[in-house]
């Protein structure tokens, strides 16, 4: 701990400086919350003749998510939106992030687009995607 | 109007309530929006994957406390390949101040977003004095 005389003077630079550090000091942890990051984050997951991708998404209703398959790409598109009852409200925080997004993954093999399920529940969006019955490993029989 | 006490990317264990967590699965402190309107304060809480019957709320003196229990996410005969989000708890606290009216807070939850009406307390509000005519 420092030890000053300029407290006796009624201005200590060192209290000054400390509680400018902290002030600083809280603005950039709140930085962290709100950095930037691909949105929505999204898991996958393999299956012998499937895939399983989830992503999260809170905040958006099923019917404002688009969804496309092509041959073994997904699109993933969509749009916040801000919601304030009155032009009158005035923000305290602000870490959600809003606008449109969009994100297109690469799946491990071609999926038939006829055979996909996606559910979506507590803003978490679940899409199980098939493999083709043509592009299926065949197991041949070895004649003997 | 609110502020939280802590703003770590994950706090393992939790001393939310002094007490250590009895369940192993990362806890995460959501992403919240705080506005307010004239009559309002709005906390908005992004927590994926938590049910409405997943959420807990407790308000003891000026402490807020929101808590999210995601559901397990069941995936038989699968193998992760590829991961961006971690599934699990979220945990937040915030301080109320003075001029909330504690006993009007309403909680609702949809698609994954906690949305919180704290309305303000009766002084806190402005009041518009009308000019009597003479």
């Amino acid at each position: 701990m420092l030890l000053s005389d300029f407290g006796r003077i009624g201005f200590d630079p060192f209290v000054e400086m400390r509680r400018m550090q902290q002030e600083v000091n809280q603005r950039l942890a709140g930085l962290t919350a709100s950095a930037a990051q691909e949105f929505p984050p999204i898991n996958l997951w393999t299956g012998e003749d499937s895939v399983a991708v989830a992503a999260e998404l809170p905040g958006i209703s099923p019917d404002e998510i688009g969804l496309t398959v092509r041959e073994n790409i997904l699109t993933l598109k969509g749009t916040r939106e801000p919601r304030t009852e009155d032009e009158k409200s005035v923000w305290h925080r602000r870490e959600r992030a809003y606008g449109t997004f969009s994100r297109t993954v690469q799946l491990p093999f071609r999926v038939d687009p006829e055979r996909v399920e996606a559910r979506f529940a507590n803003g978490l969006l679940e899409v199980e995607l098939h493999r083709p019955e043509a592009d299926r490993p065949k197991k041949i029989q070895i004649k003997g | 109007m609110a502020q939280e006490l802590k703003t770590t990317e994950r706090q393992v264990p939790s001393t939310l309530d002094g007490s250590e967590r009895t369940r192993s699965r990362p806890v995460f402190v959501p992403r919240a929006d705080i506005y307010e309107t004239q009559d309002n304060v709005v906390l908005l809480v992004d927590m994926p994957g938590v049910a409405s019957d997943g959420v807990d709320i407790t308000l003891e003196k000026r402490t807020l406390a929101i808590r999210g229990y995601a559901a397990n996410q069941q995936h038989q005969n699968y193998r992760q390949v590829y991961a961006e989000y971690d599934a699990g708890d979220y945990e937040r606290v915030f301080t109320l101040s003075e001029d909330i009216d504690r006993d009007g807070i309403e909680a609702s939850q949809k698609d994954g977003v906690l949305r919180l009406v704290l309305p303000k307390a009766a002084p806190a509000k402005a009041r518009k004095i009308p000019l009597k005519m003479a």
